[in-house]
């Protein structure tokens, strides 16, 4: 394993010279708004400290990109239907586990008996599933395209041995769909988007085309290291300042204009897409990614009568705010006071990338 | 005929359990205090303040890279007396055993914990096994207790640190929480990652032999340096400003975290030892530090500052600051 090229990404001396240009570059504009759709560009940028050394004129809004964050109480809710019934076994990634619906957590189920195992890869509850087969293993299937085709994969998997107690409930996401969703709203203003590294690998610099275009809005797609996001920012002022709206690959070494065909054909093999409740946002047209018939057999919403559900928010919580970059957390009532990382009101205070836990933990 | 596997019996208090303590206990642990086999062990009286402390042991897996549960529940119980400033005289050891068990994993397992206790130069002077049906425990559960003595004129406490004071440690951060999750996780890669867990009173002794006014020595072990620096940090009353690029951290475990969404910082360590030294002394201490076989890769990482009391703060490399907070929770992997 080796990340040792990693180092030249968090240069001290090089991060300096980029925030001298950008400041100067910047002096006496009048402020520009970009948002880090993605959550690890937030914790990156809260774990370098960059958040505090921008100039005044460069502001990060934080964006809709944790998935857990954006994970819809009823489907937390679901997900916790599952874990009551004494013949499943739910499985699902760290952070999820945590996350409160109505009534509880899935940690906290587990407390109270129910079968709830983390697992760090999908294909690990095909495994489960392999190895009871008196049991239903219900994988939670969550995350953005970075994710899915994995998840794909382990269904395909499944269905190639013929392993038939195994089934996901996915609540997977797409994030162009949900950029578009956030610029027609109009309680935004923002002036570019720095694009998730990671995602676009997968689905290719083109995927914000039309957002670029369309909606005449800079996108730049950025690594997650600091100097990757300082470099990401320069672009995204550079582009602002001279009137442009295109996309950039700031992230050459991650990212090509196509992506990953082999992971787009897994993942339209497996998945077609749906229409998706965000949490705080609302249900966005063609945003999730539901699992198609020719694999019904492992679609858990369609293996299992979900009963109807009816939903208990916190009122004040404001996570949804938070994800849509229309406020910061610190001026959400509950934060700091009752939602803590310990006693999460919501979702956003609960993954290790939510914006509220980045800032309760790395800002006094 | 010898048993394969730990059942009830063993833990009767009968003819079953008498024999076990015979065979693998009084045999591994051998010493005179313990081979009296009475209710409680005689010792002879110690000069100095008695320090006692007690843990428990239920790591999963029993047996990961670099140590095991037996050697683990010497070296924690070992280290939390030299951290006090304490020799360790004697540990005791408490075995939850589950029916099943197969006896050459306790064989194992105890002579590991024999091969600790001589290494760190402690005897194992009395015990207690029970034995729970198949499902009631993991395995094998350990509890140690250990005694031991301060000399005079060591002053350690958590509220000893001043502004101005260095914070040293000896190696590398997070390797015993990493090994133990990429094994329990079944994580593969081009090397493994060792654990750290190894006995610290040698190296301690050498550093309060090269200077006994040392302010605080911690262990951070669960919840890793970032928890236990909050601790000093809140128990003294003052701030503790760590720097990024001081920080060891080997790259397979940094690797590791970057990809489980983890900070090193918050990771576990069973062998390292945090020192807060006045600074005129660090030098002193760090080359006895390095001296010791333990302490080969010591090395600055902070110092203590009068701002923002009670909290810890990280300089990073590009040159920011931001706040090092308590582990809250378990660290759990991230998404993508």
């Amino acid at each position: 394993m080796a990340l040792r090229y990693v180092d030249e990404f968090r240069d001290g001396g090089l991060a300096a010279k980029i925030l001298l240009r950008l400041k100067k570059t910047v002096h006496g504009l009048e402020p520009m708004h970009f948002m880090e759709i993605c959550g690890t560009h937030t914790v990156a940028v809260f774990r370098s400290g960059l958040r505090d050394m921008l100039p005044e004129a460069v502001r990060l809004v934080s964006g809709p990109g944790c998935p857990v964050c954006v994970t819809a109480d009823e489907d937390i809710d679901r997900a916790i239907w599952f874990a009551r019934r004494p013949e499943v076994i739910v499985t699902s990634f760290g952070d999820l586990l945590r996350v409160p619906g109505s009534e509880s957590s899935l940690l906290e189920e587990r407390s109270r008996g129910a079968d709830v195992r983390m697992v760090y890869a999908s294909y690990e509850a095909v495994k489960i599933a392999q190895d009871h087969p008196d049991r239903e293993v219900v994988f939670i299937g969550i995350g953005f395209e970075t994710t899915a085709p994995t998840v794909a994969a382990a269904i395909r998997q499944a269905a190639a041995q013929g392993i038939d107690n195994f089934s996901v409930f996915s609540v997977h996401k797409l994030l162009p769909p949900v950029m578009r969703a956030l610029l027609d709203s109009d309680s935004l203003r923002l002036d570019g988007f720095l694009c998730p590294g990671h995602v676009t690998t997968v689905i290719g610099a083109r995927a914000y085309e039309e957002v670029a275009r369309g909606y005449g809005m800079p996108c730049v797609v950025t690594g997650f290291e600091p100097l990757d996001i300082l470099q990401g920012l320069s672009m995204l002022v550079d582009q602002k300042r001279s009137g442009r709206h295109d996309v950039e690959i700031q992230y050459r070494r991650g990212v090509t204009w196509e992506g990953n065909p082999a992971a787009q054909k897994l993942l339209e093999e497996i998945f077609e897409p749906a229409d998706a409740a965000w949490r705080g946002l609302g249900s966005i047209p063609g945003s999730g990614l539901a699992i198609r018939s020719a694999y019904a057999d492992y679609d858990a919403a369609r293996r299992f009568s979900i009963p109807e559900i009816r939903v208990r928010e916190n009122p004040a919580c404001r996570c949804g705010d938070v994800l849509r970059g229309v406020i910061r957390p610190p001026e959400c009532p509950l934060f700091r006071k009752v939602c803590r990382p310990q006693t999460p009101k919501g979702p956003c205070m609960v993954s290790s990338e939510g914006t509220c836990g980045a800032y309760y933990r790395y800002t006094s | 005929m010898r048993e394969e596997t730990i059942q009830l019996d063993h833990g009767s208090g009968g003819r079953a359990m008498h024999a076990l303590v015979e065979r693998v206990f009084a045999r591994a642990f051998a010493n005179d205090f313990l081979q009296e086999l009475n209710d409680s062990a005689i010792l002879p009286p110690a000069s100095g303040r008695l320090a006692m402390t007690t843990d428990s042991y239920v790591v999963d897996p029993i047996v990961f890279p670099g140590g095991d549960i037996g050697s683990l529940a010497v070296h924690g119980t070992v280290n939390d007396l030299a951290v006090s400033g304490a020799r360790p005289l004697y540990l005791t050891a408490g075995f939850v055993l589950e029916e099943g068990l197969p006896m050459a994993v306790l064989d194992r397992i105890v002579s590991s914990m024999a091969e600790a206790a001589r290494e760190a130069s402690v005897l194992i002077v009395a015990g207690d096994t029970k034995v729970v049906p198949r499902g009631k425990a993991d395995k094998i559960f350990i509890n140690t207790a250990g005694i031991g003595v301060v000399r005079d004129d060591v002053r350690l406490g958590g509220g000893n640190a001043r502004p101005g004071d260095v914070v040293l440690i000896n190696g590398t951060i997070g390797d015993h929480g990493m090994a133990v999750l990429c094994r329990r996780e079944g994580i593969a890669m081009e090397s493994e990652i060792l654990s750290d867990s190894a006995s610290l009173n040698h190296l301690i002794e050498a550093m309060l032999g090269a200077f006994p006014g040392i302010h605080v020595l911690r262990d951070p072990t669960r919840g890793g340096v970032a928890t236990t620096l909050n601790e000093i940090a809140c128990q003294s009353g003052v701030g503790i400003r760590l720097h990024e690029e001081a920080l060891p951290v080997r790259e397979d475990v940094a690797g590791v975290c970057e990809l489980l969404g983890l900070d090193p910082l918050y990771v576990a360590n069973e062998g390292k030892v945090l020192a807060v030294v006045p600074a005129e002394s660090a030098d002193v201490v760090l080359e006895a530090m390095r001296r010791s076989p333990r302490g080969r890769d010591a090395c600055r990482i902070g110092e203590v500052v009068a701002e923002e009391p009670g909290r810890v703060f990280l300089r990073t490399r590009i040159g920011g600051h931001r706040l090092l907070d308590m582990l809250r929770g378990e660290q759990l992997p991230r998404i993508c």
